[in-house]
């Protein structure tokens, strides 16, 4: 199962889809949407995707994974569009026949995820701001350069 | 040669578009498809240092040569999880 979707991941879902009778442990990742992000207030989020590169490369990763650990089946689930905090923006299930690679093979997928999927945050702050992942930074930068 | 340019995140808003289609030399390379940023908002020549290019939803080297028809992807800072 490597999905997009903009309604809610269902996380029960999400597990059951890995499930199979050879399994020795499933190895579940949710990651939530944070209330606050480098001291700020965050009230609600948005994520955009590249889609069918993303799940190209979601695919892909998957497929890592199985090449380098003996998994049953992946999982990896991520959310698009408005998500409010608090709520899994992504959720990647792992079977294996012993813990070791089901652990090894989640932090693998979240990683590689985190690094090349085409997925971007847009952050709304409890102040009213509202600014892309990384866009403060710049922000910054570019004052300190107007001085 | 016609390419397709898209782009996404922060290089679609401070661009203010999403799409264009542009025609480039024969012997373009993907980093060329950033000239469609050029005097735009000054805050993209900052980020259009941290962007990476895809071509037909795979990422490539700037160099990499551009053909007829190619969909060129302008990638910010990836960002999910």
């Amino acid at each position: 199962m490597i999905e997009l979707t903009s309604t809610p991941i269902r996380i029960e879902e999400v597990l059951e889809s890995v499930r199979t009778p050879e399994s020795g442990g499933i190895d579940l990742f949710v990651g939530t949407t944070r209330s606050q992000s480098n001291g700020r207030a965050v009230s609600t989020l948005e994520y955009e995707a590249y889609g069918p590169m993303a799940l190209k490369i979601m695919e892909r990763i998957a497929q890592e994974a199985r090449d380098r650990w003996p998994l049953q089946k992946v999982s990896v689930v991520h959310r698009l569009g408005r998500v409010d905090v608090g709520e899994p923006s992504v959720v990647i299930a792992v079977s294996s026949a012993h813990r070791k690679e089901a652990f090894e093979a989640c932090r693998f997928l979240i990683d590689r995820l985190k690094q090349d999927v085409p997925i971007w945050k847009r952050e709304h702050f409890a102040d009213g701001a509202v600014e892309w992942s990384g866009e403060r930074r710049d922000r910054i930068t570019a004052e300190k350069g107007e001085r | 040669m016609k390419v397709t340019v898209r782009l996404f995140a922060v290089a679609k808003d401070l661009a203010g578009f999403r799409e264009r289609e542009v025609d480039l030399p024969d012997s373009s390379t993907a980093s060329d498809v950033l000239s469609v940023l050029d005097g735009l908002d000054p805050r993209l020549d900052e980020w259009r240092k941290v962007f990476r290019l895809a071509v037909n939803e795979e990422y490539v080297t700037p160099g990499h040569p551009l053909k007829e028809g190619d969909e060129v992807a302008v990638i910010p800072p990836v960002s999910g999880g």
